[in-house]
């Protein structure tokens, strides 16, 4: 392995002899049953794997429409009570379905307790209720949308949803609840799991920044996830028995159901890009061989977010009569959450420096949500500045400036977690080319896309229009030819992913050469994970220790 | 070989519409255009500096060319310069924008008074000389405009973005915000806040004309009632009179020239009369109940619609003495002939 | 969660000498936890942040109780007038005795005495089943008031006291209006409670059972524990309740 310095550090047995371990948990048991009342994690975290590319399809199919409606400036394709149905059926599912549990549910749940030397999560029982609860949420959701589906738009803004729609607003917000209490449990699992069954030697600063990553979003997803609970609940009733907490002509207020409904949702952004931030850590380091650079600084700044991203969510609400004093202080916090971000941005580009770097997919996803997540989190700062707020809020540029946070940063992350860990998720490689190739689609997709939007935004096309004045036209078009460039990119990794389980070659235990413990265990893992507990007695990310072990193993061996 | 008609026919809407910026129409607007440069450099240089680096780190420190890493804790001293410095840049961005923010919404005293009702899904203007514009808003050139809006029903969000301003109208409480326009033209009003089904057709045109055309405008469409006079109506149709007539007798407190003052209220606090405090005084009267009265005013939540709780607010604003009160009190309380009826056009503000 | 294990301090000694020490593997121990107490503290810790949680659930409402509150003081006033103080007492009461009983029966397990342990969790479904009881009186006293939110509500209660025979200032009809918010709050705070009540009970009947077979006689301690951190919180959530509801601001009928 070390004669072969090229572009690559994929080091795969010999194809001629190698062979999937005999036993591993997912031959550990047969049926359809064993999978369905599963303890192990890792076997809930593929449910969870295969449940949520269903609703992200799903939810796609309802951009893809919105687009192609958004072609021409008239309302030719759908009439606009479908269009508002597409687009809240687009919200729900990217943001609850998807987004929320895509990194956490799947790689969480399988690399956590793995990370940590633990055989398990600590309440596997609990972990499998996760995954039924977030059934039926989307299950409910399916629902609603079959029965003729919801129109108040993801946010459920009061009184629009309680006193003027007459669709399916209980089953959609129902659907929300139980999918939260999915998400709760997940957080909670993880919190436990991360205090109490760290193996010998785990020190908190010895765990991966992923750990670290996943323990900040679940403090998020535990404290505020119930608040969005109740405030879909009191929504449920209100519609139920028109009681007047949230409408004004009975006394209610309705800016009281904002502050509760975004209190959960602004911290919720943090919930779905902080695991993301998680999984470019783990690639970044391992593709430079080289430690993160400011490790604790990587590690608190995700605590950082989680903190301050609690007391943020008044932004949302800047036009709408809050008092000007709170809108200041509200302000002022923003523009600091958004100092951590831009730490680990610098964070992780010194870690290439003085690294050995090679090229690999995850590691080109990673370069992708680098540079998209930077204008992300900058075109942020715009909506967190008061003044701008005023012209840029309920516009295109928003659309464009959370898609670039969630799909260029979250989606990206989430699909080089996919790549990076699919050789030990499944014991094969995916296709290398085809992958890097899915990956510059995706890049080159979502920019066409998205760039579009915030010239539209400043140009003041208001989000959640069916309709628009002409001189629109010429960058809605550009934005929909981007939209079927990136449909294209996330269809590629579905179809070749699917290839590889037959057909890719054999990846072995450490493929990437990488020094996390999921690495030094065979690959797919034993339900068990470890045959003995690990014991933990080096640093994160230390590159010298594994070259030590592998120059051990090969005088052992040979 | 010949483009097609339709490739042909799109690229040149591309040139006549590739503006990249929405003209600045109003006075405001240079100013949110500065910040916007600014901030657009901002993204682009912090972009462009970790595109660079990522660059030239991946070149420099390829596998090929550097085939074993050095291990690097960190730096202290780098990490403080990529924290204080962007924390630096987001301070003065949230300087300038809060500056900006209390610019848009604070508005000059002598602005004009416009009242703005959204309702699904349409837009209605106000203008306190009688005029009523539905999807349409006619303003003069030049002149502070202030915009007092409220909506009848759900969120709605009023928006011109040529002027760069913004200012979501809300059920059951009075918004405002100003603009002063400086360039003769039509511009987009757009609802931007979500609001139903036909949330994207709640669009208007604003136009802002010369004060000339502006005054003949004004002139053509009166419907010959001003917002004042309908108030004075409905305040008689009401029954508001019958206490709040002035006389040293009455149940209720003088209303003239209370709109500006400080009232002192029940319980000690002191409060300032504006439209909002006025709307609310009229629907939840037991809230606002002043010194020396007894809290007997019933409600009229669900009589008077946003229409004419505006013509009740701007004839008190106006109201600077009790002589008409008393006389159309006194002539309605004699039988006599009393203007009890309001003429065409002006009955639809009352919602009985 | 230092106070937990403060409650259970003073048993700590006996459940030494039973438990932790002697190192025999328990059936219940599952096989992912390296040690029994690993597992004892990892249930006790995901109780904690599950209560948090719960504590998160509630304080939306409470959140909007302060807000309406602050906003509609004398119609709160009013409509907190028409709750029974006597029968909220004894509910207090009542759930107090009952989280008593829990306590008694945490410290029954941990001694293994099993028979005290089955009556102990018999008697706190009892005060429970209870406190249940007295809440569905309310409720009904309030039903033929027609004081439940929605279209039946009904305020002439608090326009016209004297009618009803109360000694009561009249609210003027704007702010009458606004005790349908107060009831509002008071179902849904007190109904999410019992809803926590019965949910409670349902669990303490199963747990009752596997008590009467001995399941929590060798040692075996933690889902008795975990239970009564969730009753007590249950307990506690009364405890914010009844002040709030029935007794702030209340004020001798003149």
């Amino acid at each position: 392995m070390s004669a072969a310095i090229g572009n690559t550090i994929l080091s795969l047995p010999d194809q001629s002899t190698a062979q999937i371990p005999k036993r591993n948990y997912i031959n550990n048991e047969h049926g359809l049953l064993s999978w369905l009342l599963t303890g192990d994690h890792k076997r809930i975290a593929i449910l969870y794997l295969i449940s949520i590319t269903f609703f992200f399809f799903i939810g796609g199919a309802f951009a893809g429409l919105i687009r192609l409606e958004l072609l021409t400036p008239q309302p030719d394709l759908v009439s606009s009570d479908t269009y508002n149905k597409f687009f809240t059926m687009h919200g729900i599912i990217m943001i609850f379905l998807f987004l929320v549990p895509s990194v956490p549910a799947t790689l969480g749940n399988f690399l956590i307790p793995i990370m940590l030397g633990a055989k398990d999560l600590a309440f596997p029982k609990i972990n499998l209720l996760s995954w039924y609860l977030y059934v039926i949420g989307g299950t409910l959701t399916l629902a609603a949308l079959v029965l003729g589906g919801v129109d108040t738009g993801w946010t459920f803004t009061t009184p629009l949803s309680t006193h003027y729609l007459n669709t399916h607003v209980i089953t959609a917000a129902m659907a929300i609840f139980i999918a939260g209490f999915a998400s709760i449990f997940t957080g909670l699992n993880f919190i436990v799991t991360i205090h109490r069954m760290r193996c010998p030697g785990m020190t908190w600063f010895r765990m991966p920044l992923f750990v670290w990553a996943h323990y900040a979003a679940s403090l998020l997803m535990v404290l505020g996830t119930p608040v969005l609970a109740i405030a879909l609940v009191l929504v449920a009733l209100e519609r139920l028995f028109g009681i007047g907490v949230f409408d004004p002509t009975k006394g209610g207020d309705p800016l009281l159901f904002q502050h509760l409904f975004w209190f959960y949702s602004h911290p919720a952004v943090y919930i779905m890009i902080l695991p993301g931030m998680g999984v470019i850590s783990e690639v970044i380091s391992t593709f430079s061989r080289k430690r993160i650079f400011g490790y604790t600084a990587v590690a608190f700044s995700s605590v950082a977010i989680a903190l301050f991203g609690f007391f943020v969510w008044e932004h949302h609400m800047f036009i709408m009569g809050v008092s000007n004093y709170s809108a200041l202080v509200f302000s002022l916090l923003t523009m600091l959450v958004a100092v951590p971000s831009a730490i680990k941005i610098f964070n992780w580009a010194f870690t290439l420096q003085k690294g050995s770097i090679t090229f690999e997919t995850p590691m080109l996803y990673s370069f992708g949500f680098m540079g998209l997540f930077t204008i992300g989190g900058l075109t942020g700062v715009f909506l967190g500045s008061l003044g701008m707020d005023i012209h840029l809020t309920e516009t295109y540029f928003i659309v464009a400036h959370f898609h670039f946070v969630m799909v260029g940063g979250m989606l990206m992350a989430f699909l080089a977690g996919i790549h990076f860990w699919w050789p030990k998720m499944t014991g094969r490689m995916y296709p290398e080319s085809l992958s890097k190739l899915a990956a510059v689609t995706t890049f080159i997709g979502f920019n066409l896309t998205f760039l579009p939007q915030f010239i539209l935004g400043y140009l003041g096309m208001p989000r959640r229009y069916h309709a628009y004045p002409p001189e629109f036209q010429v960058l809605n078009v550009l934005s929909t030819a981007g939209a079927t460039v990136l449909g294209v990119g996330y269809m590629l990794p579905m179809l070749y992913l699917a290839w590889s389980l037959k057909y890719g070659a054999i990846a072995g235990d450490n493929p990437w050469q990488a020094t996390g413990l999921e690495w030094q265990i065979q690959s797919p893992p034993l339900t068990e994970n470890f045959t003995e507990t690990p014991i933990m007695d080096h640093e994160a990310y230390d590159y010298e220790w594994l070259a030590n072990k592998t120059k051990n193993e090969v005088t052992t061996v040979g | 070989m010949g483009l097609s008609p339709v490739l042909w026919q799109f690229l040149v809407k591309w040139l006549h519409n590739s503006s990249l910026f929405p003209a600045e129409a109003s006075g405001i607007s240079p100013y949110v255009d500065a910040l916007y440069f600014f901030l657009v450099l901002m993204t682009i240089v912090g972009t462009a500096l970790v595109a660079v680096l990522m660059l030239v780190f991946s070149i420099r420190y390829r596998r090929e060319k550097n085939p074993v890493a050095t291990q690097i804790e960190g730096s202290t001293l780098l990490e403080a310069t990529w924290t204080i410095i962007p924390l630096a840049i987001f301070l003065v961005t949230f300087v300038w924008g809060a500056l900006l923010y209390f610019r848009i919404y604070d508005p000059p005293a002598n602005a004009m008074n416009i009242y703005i009702v959204g309702k699904q899904w349409m837009w209605k203007a106000e203008h306190p000389g009688g005029q009523h514009e539905i999807n349409a808003l006619h303003v003069p050139l030049g002149k502070p405009v202030q915009l007092t809006m409220i909506s009848q029903d759900v969120f709605h969000s009023f928006s011109i973005p040529d002027f760069r301003i913004k200012r979501e109208a809300i059920p059951g409480r009075y918004t405002t915000v100003w603009f002063e326009a400086t360039q003769v033209g039509t511009y987009h009003l757009f609802c931007t806040q979500y609001c139903g089904t036909q949330h994207s057709g709640m669009v208007g045109e604003v136009t802002v004309m010369t004060p000339e055309n502006y005054k003949k405008w004004l002139e053509q469409s009166t419907s010959g009632q001003s917002l004042a006079q309908n108030g004075e109506r409905l305040f008689a149709s009401m029954g508001c009179n019958s206490c709040h007539s002035g006389t040293a007798a009455a149940r209720g407190p003088s209303l003239a020239g209370v709109y500006g003052s400080k009232l002192t209220l029940t319980d000690g606090s002191q409060i300032l009369v504006d439209d909002a405090y006025l709307r609310d005084a009229i629907l939840n009267p037991s809230r606002h109940v002043t010194a020396g009265f007894a809290p007997i005013m019933p409600t009229y939540q669900g009589q008077l619609s946003e229409d004419g709780l505006i013509d009740l607010v701007e004839f008190i604003k106006n109201l600077q003495s009790n002589y008409r009160v008393q006389q159309t009190f006194m002539t309605s309380a004699s039988g006599e002939s009393a203007p009890t009826t309001p003429p065409q056009g002006t009955t639809e503000t009352v919602n009985p | 969660m230092d106070s937990a294990l403060a409650t259970t301090d003073p048993n700590m000694p006996e459940t030494e000498v039973y438990g932790e020490h002697e190192h025999v593997a328990l059936p219940q121990h599952r096989h992912h936890f390296e040690t029994e107490e690993q597992q004892r503290e990892a249930g006790s810790f995901g109780m904690w942040l599950f209560l948090l949680t719960e504590i998160m659930f509630f304080g939306g409402m409470f959140f909007a109780y302060l807000l309406y509150r602050n906003w509609y003081y004398p119609a709160f006033v009013a409509a907190s007038n028409q709750l029974s103080v006597p029968i909220g007492t004894a509910n207090t009461a009542i759930l107090i005795t009952s989280g008593f009983c829990m306590a008694v029966g945490v410290w029954a397990a941990e001694v293994r005495k099993r028979t005290l342990l089955v009556v102990m969790l018999i008697l706190t479904t009892v005060f429970g089943v209870a406190f249940l009881g007295f809440k569905y009186d309310e409720y009904h006293e309030k039903y033929e008031l027609h004081h439940i939110p929605g279209n039946n509500f009904n305020v002439s209660m608090f326009t016209n006291p004297a009618a009803y025979g109360l000694k009561e200032d009249p609210l003027p009809p704007d702010m009458a209006q606004k005790t349908q918010i107060f009831f509002f709050l008071y179902f849904a705070m007190t109904g999410m409670h019992a809803l926590h009540m019965i949910i409670g009970i349902a669990l303490l009947f199963w747990l009752t059972w596997r008590a009467h077979r001995g399941d929590f006689s060798s040692g075996y301690v933690a889902p008795i524990e975990n239970f009564g951190l969730y009753w007590h919180f249950v307990d506690i959530v009364w405890i914010f309740l009844f002040p709030l509801l029935y007794l702030i601001n209340r004020h001798p009928m003149h």
